[in-house]
């Protein structure tokens, strides 16, 4: 089973390669002149007034967990989908109810807000 | 042959991101070295056999999981560990108790009765047949995972979003209302990084 998997195999190392290479490749061909105010933030020439990594809102961390909680869901949806003929109808109806659950769910959230951007 | 010297390699890799997740001081860092440890667990995945569960680990552990987990870093402001003495007590204590701890598990599965080995990629995985798993044998398990996401959700949400009247048009904060009314004659500027600030 895994021989189908050599092309995938080929692309990730082609893909870990190229940047190896131009990194590799740029550092023997640049000249290095490292100053301490070049690796400072870009203001419009104002120094920074404080730490870039400020404290994000937790809407982020709504947005991410909702996501994830609909990214599962959509996994579930394969392996019913690449069985759905031969699942039928009972298949249907289980799927049916997993999703009426979820949906329940959605239209909680929505109802609540959590989708808008406060 | 082929498969036994990539599953090693995978597998040393996963060791080497997994430690080197421990090791590294900042969270970001850290969590850099739970994705390699996660893609090489979709290649180990993949090399016995389960292709659905590898992409799965891809898709939503390397993906979904881990955007969430730098959410989290960014959303706590995690700094850089620090190392108190507790720390370095973990430390003398913590790998002798691993390396028992490790061999005590392998010992135990390796002596169990129903265990035995398996050739790499002889075990099957395909959508198809976990979708005949899922659909047919573990269906009660598959409706209450629904379950489960239903409260995931909830739980996230109640957790989260700020404390308001139920089902009414979201009110911008107090403390946003009060800046802007003291803003006044006050530079434009300075308002917008105390506000972001406050935020």
């Amino acid at each position: 089973m895994p021989q189908n998997y050599v092309p995938i195999f080929l692309f990730m190392g082609v893909a870990f390669a190229i940047p190896a290479v131009t990194l590799v490749l740029f550092k023997l061909v640049r000249p290095e002149n490292p100053h301490k105010t070049k690796l400072m933030p870009y203001e419009c020439g104002i120094t920074p007034l404080d730490d870039a990594r400020g404290r994000y809102t937790v809407r982020f961390y709504i947005v991410a967990i909702l996501f994830v909680v609909f990214d599962v869901e959509t996994i579930f949806l394969l392996p019913w989908a690449v069985r759905f003929r031969w699942l039928g109808k009972f298949g249907l109806l289980e799927m049916g109810i997993f999703l009426g659950i979820l949906i329940v769910g959605y239209i909680w959230i929505w109802k609540k807000g959590a989708l808008e951007w406060v | 042959m082929l498969h036994l010297i990539l599953f090693s390699v995978f597998a040393v890799i996963a060791v080497a991101g997994a430690l080197n997740l421990l090791v590294q001081r900042h969270p970001i860092s850290s969590a850099l070295s739970l994705i390699v440890v996660m893609g090489s667990l979709a290649v180990e995945y993949l090399l016995l056999g389960a292709e659905f569960v590898a992409a799965i680990q891809v898709i939503i552990y390397a993906g979904a999981i881990m955007v969430l987990f730098v959410f989290v870093i960014m959303l706590l402001n995690a700094g850089v560990e620090e190392r108190t003495k507790g720390s370095k007590v973990a430390l003398i204590l913590g790998f002798p108790a691993m390396l028992v701890g490790g061999l005590l598990v392998a010992w135990v599965l390796l002596r169990a009765p129903n265990v035995g080995s398996v050739n790499v990629g002889a075990m099957y995985g395909p959508p198809k047949a976990i979708g005949w798993l899922l659909f047919h044998d573990f269906l009660l398990p598959f409706e209450v995972t629904s379950v489960l996401v239903l409260i995931a959700i909830m739980g996230a949400v109640v957790l989260a979003s700020p404390v308001r009247s139920r089902f009414s048009r979201p009110q911008p904060e107090p403390e946003r209302q009060a800046l802007k009314a003291a803003a006044g004659t006050e530079p434009a500027h300075e308002e917008t990084v105390t506000a972001r600030r406050s935020s």
